[in-house]
């Protein structure tokens, strides 16, 4: 399939679900917080059901819970779209303290989901957060990044951070969780799961066994979370695709340099003349 | 207060200082303006900042929105978000732009999640045209065209909001030419009262550190700029050591940033700087659509690539396939030599 469908949208279906890198740099510190704090990390993405690869990676690096949103109406979501999505999902999980994003993911490097997610929450937001410097009594000391600098901010709970790169590095997944939670698995999976593990003869069986060893993603719809149908997915989205244009490079008059001395000295030469440089 | 559509410009200030995307933003949104007869229209919000509205009025606005209060000294999401929101609830800006600045991508999505608009990040250009919707059937007139590279191969997209306003879209420094300011040039400066809620302050700042870069890549006559294809530091110096012969400054692709070779600051591109020097010398770069649009305006380009199917080739004045490591040397000499024969010539 084409990782551009014909509306103009990303079919992210098509492309290898993998972890945007500054999503890592925000568990990482989800982890690092809770070990310090307490609490539990819970990881959610929207996405296709192949996202959930990304949940069991997340349990595998030290998420103690995932959720899967997947759904055909998500489909199309532009960020303001996604944002309703994660809003609710959210809320659905209950209280919570914190809430990490990357900055931006590479995709589309808009970075915009943190920020629109924080305002449909109705909590503040540390965009471009360098690192954290203290959590106490109800609030979290953090330094962000600016055009030319830096600042310490301090802010209230709840709140949402996004995260940069530069934040951390991300430890990998750890060996014995990744053992202790192979077998994690949304209910779409269950297929080709009992493919591999005959001894579960019906997705009931294992459906069972996967609950009762806290392995089984738990996978939320438009339905699940309440999300109007008409603020999700490409129907929620604000921004519509025009067109896509190939670019047509015009080649400009141009001149080989063989990579010698002589010719080297010629092109120098050439741009003195033209007073380009000296 | 008029009646007149208008499009909108936020101006970022730092310590009453104005960045300079936001005057760029002002002189594109004149254009675009002329073109609607629309009326530009900037949004300034800080503390004893009057001044700098009629700094932006010369740059091209007809008019400022002046939200001036202690509260807005500096910048801060909740505060400076409330005000646009109040303001755009009530005036119903038909366009509004934000710079693309660290401050400006934490606005603009605050600001556009409130309104429930549409906002595209980091065009690279923006123009007015029409949009036919086809599961409507419908034309709609006049549109902002928010320009920008896709994901993915040599594309660019073409987006449109055509039913919600504003238009909101955010725009990296140097995309768009500084206006030359009208010192002549009259408008409004009207100054806004913010009605903020407690809630507002749950962010205080408690201390800035503040570097004001000496260095502005998108100023240099002359870039050396590196990608993945060089490959360690000892490499990345022959660049820094051609930069400073030719009086110019270093840059790098996305690759080269992430690889930790050079600073973020210094990064060309999209989601970067966009720089017009007269002398553009890309080495070891590939040629990505996001790199070219931070470039193509180089007066001339010279690529090295052991590639020669590199896509830069296709636009550079100058075609070098080779090693970096082995050309970059022999560039450094033949400019060396060349200063050495003026100075004996003098
Ligand atoms: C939303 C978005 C925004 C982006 N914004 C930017 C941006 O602002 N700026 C930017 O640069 N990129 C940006 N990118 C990334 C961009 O798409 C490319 O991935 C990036 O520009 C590639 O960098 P590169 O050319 O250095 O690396 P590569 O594409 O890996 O190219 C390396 C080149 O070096 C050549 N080479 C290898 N060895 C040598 C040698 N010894 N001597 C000479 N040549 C050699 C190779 O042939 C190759 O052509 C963005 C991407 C996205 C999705
Ligand atoms: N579909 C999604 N599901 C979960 N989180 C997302 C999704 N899209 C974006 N995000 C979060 O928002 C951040 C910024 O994304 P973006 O605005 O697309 O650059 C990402 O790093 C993620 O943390």
């Amino acid at each position: 399939g084409d990782a551009m469908t014909k509306d103009g949208t990303m079919n992210r279906g098509v492309l290898s679900a993998i972890f945007n890198p500054e999503d890592l740099n925000a568990l990482e510190w989800a982890r690092q917080i809770t070990v310090r704090h307490g609490g539990t990390v819970t990881v959610i993405t929207m996405g296709p059901p192949k996202a959930a690869n990304i949940l069991r990676d997340s349990l595998w690096r030290g998420a103690d819970k995932v959720v899967l949103l997947t759904d055909r109406r998500f489909a199309g979501a532009d960020t303001l779209a996604t944002s309703v999505v994660l809003q609710k999902a959210i809320e659905k999980l209950g209280r919570f303290d914190l809430v990490l994003a990357g900055r931006q993911a590479i995709d589309g490097d808009t970075a915009q989901v943190g920020p629109q997610t924080a305002e449909k929450l109705g909590i503040p937001q540390i965009t471009y957060a360098e690192s954290v410097l203290d959590i106490a009594d109800g609030r979290i000391t953090a330094q962000r990044a600016l055009d030319s600098g830096s600042e310490i901010v301090r802010c209230t709970l709840p709140c949402l951070l996004t995260v940069v790169g530069s934040a951390n590095t991300p430890r990998p997944p750890s060996v014995r969780r990744q053992i202790a939670r192979k077998l994690a698995a949304t209910p779409g999976e269950y297929a080709a799961l009992r493919k591999q593990w005959p001894e579960f003869e019906t997705d009931d069986a294992l459906d069972e066994y996967l609950g009762a060893h806290d392995l089984r993603i738990p996978v939320w719809t438009a339905d699940d979370i309440g999300a109007s149908p008409d603020r999700i997915g490409l129907a929620g989205s604000p921004t519509q695709v025009h067109k896509v244009n190939f670019v047509v490079l015009e080649s400009t008059e141009s001149k080989t340099v063989e990579p010698n001395p002589e010719a080297i000295a010629a092109m120098v030469a050439e741009l003195v003349h033209e007073y380009i440089v000296g | 207060m008029t009646a007149r559509k208008s499009i909108w410009v936020h101006i970022e200030q730092t310590d009453g200082r104005i960045a300079d995307v936001s005057l760029e933003l002002v002189g594109k949104a004149r254009d675009l303006a002329s073109q609607l007869g629309y009326e530009v229209v900037g949004f300034l919000c800080g503390h004893g900042v009057e001044a700098l509205g009629w700094d932006v009025i010369r740059h091209g606005a007809d008019h400022v929105l002046l939200a001036d209060h202690p509260e807005l000294a500096e910048y801060r999401t909740l505060p400076y978000a409330r005000v646009a929101i109040t303001e755009a609830r009530k005036r119903q800006p038909e366009i509004f732009l934000v710079g693309g600045t660290p401050n400006g991508r934490d606005f603009a999505p605050r600001v556009a999640s409130a309104l429930r608009c549409g906002l595209t990040a980091d065009c690279t250009d923006l123009q007015i045209g029409n949009y036919h919707a086809k599961r409507e059937d419908k034309t709609y007139e006049n549109l902002l065209y928010q320009i920008r590279p896709a994901f993915g191969g040599n594309l660019v997209a073409t987006i449109v909001n055509p039913n919600t306003r504003p238009q909101m879209a955010t725009v990296r420094e140097g995309v768009m030419r500084m206006p030359v300011a009208d010192a002549m040039r009259t408008g409004a400066v009207e100054p806004v009262t913010p009605e903020f809620e407690p809630a507002d302050f749950a962010l205080e700042i408690l201390s800035r550190q503040v570097r004001h870069s000496t260095v502005k890549l998108k100023d240099a006559p002359v870039i050396v700029s590196g990608g993945a294809g060089i490959s360690d530091a000892d490499e990345f110096a022959l660049l820094r050591e051609l930069a400073n012969l030719l009086g110019g400054e270093v840059g790098g692709s996305r690759a080269a940033v992430d690889a930790g070779m050079i600073g973020r600051a210094f990064q060309v591109g999209q989601t970067g700087t966009t720089v017009r020097p007269r002398l553009y010398i890309a080495a070891g770069i590939s040629g990505a659509i996001q790199h070219r649009a931070g470039m193509d305006q180089s007066s001339k380009i010279i690529a090295i690539n052991t590639d020669p199917n590199a896509p830069m080739f296709q636009i550079a004045h100058y075609r070098i396939v080779g090693d970096a490591r082995e050309v970059l040397p022999m560039i450094i000499k033949a400019v060396r030599e060349r200063s050495m024969d003026q100075r004996e010539a003098e």
